[in-house]
C-alpha cells in the first residue's frame, strides 16, 4: 500500500530516518556482521588479531556433545512449554469468550503474568518449587527425595517449564481472546440455530477460524522460549544440574562471557540466528495465509 | 449465551476459576511469604495466613539489595527506551510513508530485518560495540583509507573511542535499535486519509508542520500503546543490563534480584527474597493494571 499524496522535498524525508538508521547500523548490522566475522576466525590467545579458520568454529561446536545436549534441552523446553502455555490459554480464552457472568474478571486478571519480569517470577517459582521450603516440600515430606530441582535434571527442567508457561499463558490468552472476539457473532448464532452445540461449534467454526492465530503464537512462543528463558534459567537453575537446563542462549552467555570463547559463542549465535530466521520465514508464509482467511 | 447449557456452564465456571487461582496464586504466595519471619516461611507446609513481619521484610530487602537507586535506574532506563521508541519510530515511519526517494524500499527492508534478530542472540558482538560505540566508524575509516589520509595531512592519528558500558545511553540505545514501533506507526499512517495531507499542503504546511501539528496528535493512541509495551519490555530486560552494568551504581532492580537468592550454606531467607520479588514485580503490574487497554492494544498491534 502506498500513499497517493506525499511531500516533495525528499532530502528532508531522509533526514527523518537518519536517527533510526544510525542506531540500527551501530547496534544491529555492525554487531551482526561482527558475529559472522568472529565465527569464521579465531582469536589468538596472545593477542595480535584474529586468524581465519573458515568453518572450523562451526565444526568444533557441532562435534561437541555438550552443544547438542544444549540444543536438545532447548527443544524439549520449547516444545513442552509452548504446548502447555498455548493449550491452557486456548481453553481459558474459549471459555472466557462464552461471556458468562463474571468473565470480565478473567479478562482482566489472566493477562497479569505477562507483565512480570522473567527473573522476578523465576525467583517466586524458585521458592514455590523449592524442595525444602515452599510447596513442593509437602510432596517431599510424603515421598522423601522425590523432588529436587537442584540435583535432578528432569525436576529442574520441569521447574523452568512451569515458570515460563505461567508467564506465556497470559500472553497467549490475550491473542486468543482477541481472535475469538473477532469472529462474527452471527456465525455462531447461525450455527446454533442449525442445532450445533457449544463443543461442536468450537471445533467446526471457532477453531478453524483462529488457526492463523495459533500458527502465529506457535512461532512467537518458540522464539520467545529461546530468548526470554534466559532470566528464568539464570535465576532458577543457572544451567544446572549437570547442564540439564543449559539452554542455547544461556550457553552463548556462559561460553562467551564466562569462558571468554568469543569465536565459539559467535558461531553459536549464528546458528541460533539462522534458526530464528527460519522460524520467521515460516511465520511470514503463514501471515500471507492469514490474509486469505479474512 | 445462545442457549441454556447448565452443565457446561458449571464446568466453564469451574475451569475458569481454577485458571484464575493458578494465575493469582504466585502473586498471593509471594505476598504472604514476604510477611512471614524466617521460621514461618520455612515451615512445611507454609501457613497461608499472613504473618506480621511484612514491612520489616520489605525494609530489609530494600536495604540488602539497595533497591532504591536500582528502582530509579530501572525507571530511567524503561522511560528512556519507551520515549526513544515512541519518538524515533514515529520519525522513521513518517519518512517511509510520506516521502518518495531513491532507496526507500531498501531502507524499509533494512529496518524490517531488525525485527528478526533479538538482542539476546547477538549479545556478544553488541557488547563489544557498546564498549566502544565508535569502533564501527573507526573500522570504516581505516578500511577506506580515510584515517591514513587524515594522519598524512594533519599528523593526527585517528582513534575514535567512546565507551558506553555502565552508562544510561549504553543501556538504552541498543534496546531502541529495533523496528517494533516503526511498523505500528506505518500501519497507522497508512490509514490516515490523503485528504488531510492535501488540505494541510493547501494551507501551506510543510512536511515538518504536518508531522508535528496533524500526524502526531492523531497518533496519540498509538503512542500510548507503544509506550506501555516498551516500558514493560524495557523494565523486564535482564540479560542486557546484567552484562553492561558491572558498576553497582548503574545496576537495575531486576538484575539485583539475584543477590536475594538464599545461598546454599546460609540461612534460607526466603521471606526477604520474596519481599524483594514483590517490590520488583509491583511496578510493571501496576502499569498493566492501569494501562490495560493500551497494553492489550499495543501487544496485538505490534505483535510483539
Amino acid at each position: 500500500m502506498e500513499k497517493r499524496v506525499t511531500f516533495s522535498k525528499w532530502t528532508i524525508g531522509i533526514l527523518f530516518a537518519v536517527p533510526q538508521l544510525i542506531l540500527i547500523f551501530t547496534f544491529f548490522y555492525w554487531p551482526a556482521g561482527q558475529a559472522v566475522y568472529w565465527s569464521l576466525t579465531l582469536q589468538q590467545p596472545w593477542g595480535g588479531g584474529n586468524i581465519w579458520v573458515g568453518l572450523d568454529n562451526f565444526r568444533s561446536i557441532l562435534s561437541n556433545a555438550s552443544y547438542w545436549d544444549s540444543i536438545t534441552a532447548s527443544m524439549i523446553f520449547a516444545g513442552i512449554s509452548t504446548g502447555l502455555a498455548m493449550t491452557i490459554a486456548l481453553v481459558l480464552a474459549a471459555l472466557t469468550d462464552r461471556q458468562l457472568a463474571g468473565s470480565w474478571l478473567y479478562r482482566v486478571v489472566l493477562i497479569w503474568p505477562y507483565g512480570i519480569a522473567a527473573p522476578a517470577l523465576a525467583l517466586a517459582f524458585r521458592f514455590i518449587l523449592a524442595p525444602e521450603a515452599g510447596f513442593m516440600a509437602v510432596v517431599n515430606q510424603v515421598w522423601p527425595g522425590s523432588w529436587d530441582p537442584g540435583l535432578d535434571g528432569t525436576d529442574a527442567m520441569a521447574s523452568i517449564i512451569i515458570a515460563f508457561s505461567w508467564k506465556y499463558v497470559g500472553y497467549n490468552f490475550i491473542f486468543f481472546l482477541a481472535a475469538f472476539q473477532a469472529i462474527p457473532r452471527s456465525l455462531i448464532e447461525a450455527a446454533a440455530m442449525d442445532g450445533s452445540g457449544v463443543i461442536r461449534r468450537f471445533w467446526d467454526i471457532q477453531f478453524p477460524l483462529i488457526t492463523p492465530t495459533i500458527f502465529f503464537l506457535l512461532v512467537i512462543n518458540i522464539t520467545e522460549s529461546f530468548q526470554d528463558s534466559f532470566g528464568i534459567v539464570d535465576i532458577m537453575t543457572a544451567g544446572g544440574p549437570a547442564n540439564a537446563t543449559n539452554l542455547m542462549v544461556y550457553k552463548i552467555y556462559s561460553d562467551g562471557f564466562k569462558g571468554l570463547d568469543y569465536s565459539g559463542a559467535a558461531a553459536q549465535s549464528i546458528i541460533l540466528m539462522l534458526l530464528i530466521i527460519a522460524l520467521t520465514i515460516v511465520q511470514f508464509r503463514f501471515i500471507e495465509r492469514r490474509v486469505h482467511y479474512r | 449465551m445462545v442457549e441454556r447449557t447448565p452443565i457446561l456452564n458449571f464446568f466453564t465456571h469451574l475451569i475458569l476459576f481454577v485458571g484464575f487461582v493458578f494465575c493469582v496464586a504466585p502473586f498471593v504466595i509471594v505476598a504472604i511469604a514476604a510477611s512471614h519471619n524466617l521460621k514461618d516461611v520455612n515451615d512445611v507446609p507454609m501457613s497461608l495466613l499472613p504473618g506480621s513481619d511484612f514491612w520489616v521484610n520489605i525494609r530489609t530487602a530494600w536495604t540488602t539489595a539497595d533497591l532504591g537507586p536500582k528502582l530509579l535506574n530501572s525507571f530511567i532506563m524503561a522511560f528512556g527506551v519507551a520515549a526513544g521508541k515512541v519518538i524515533i519510530s514515529a520519525l522513521t515511519a513518517f519518512s517511509i510513508v510520506y516521502f518518495r526517494y531513491p532507496g526507500r524500499m531498501l531502507m524499509f527492508w533494512l529496518i524490517f530485518i531488525t525485527l528478526m534478530l533479538p538482542l539476546e542472540v547477538r549479545i556478544v558482538p553488541t557488547y563489544a560495540v557498546v564498549a566502544n560505540v565508535l569502533e564501527p566508524y573507526q573500522a570504516i575509516m581505516d578500511l577506506t583509507g580515510l584515517s591514513w589520509l587524515i594522519e598524512k595531512v594533519s599528523g593526527v592519528q585517528v582513534s575514535l573511542s567512546l565507551g558506553l558500558l555502565n552508562s544510561y545511553s549504553g543501556l538504552i540505545l541498543p534496546l531502541v535499535a529495533t523496528a517494533t514501533g516503526t511498523f505500528l506507526y506505518r500501519q497507522f499512517f497508512l490509514t490516515v486519509p490523503d485528504e488531510l495531507t492535501e488540505a494541510a499542503r493547501m494551507d501551506g504546511a510543510g512536511a515538518l508542520r504536518f508531522f508535528v501539528d496533524i500526524l502526531l496528535p492523531l497518533s496519540r493512541n498509538n503512542m500510548a500503546a507503544l509506550g506501555t509495551i516498551m516500558f514493560l519490555w524495557a523494565w523486564n530486560q535482564y540479560l542486557w543490563p546484567l552484562l553492561i552494568t558491572t558498576d553497582q551504581s548503574h545496576a537495575m532492580a531486576v538484575t539485583e534480584l539475584k543477590q536475594l537468592i538464599p545461598n546454599v550454606g546460609g540461612a534460607p531467607e526466603w521471606h526477604i527474597a520474596m519481599a524483594g520479588t514483590l517490590i520488583v514485580m509491583l511496578p510493571p503490574l501496576i502499569v498493566v493494571v492501569l494501562m490495560q487497554r493500551w497494553f492489550v492494544r499495543g501487544l496485538i498491534a505490534t505483535e510483539k
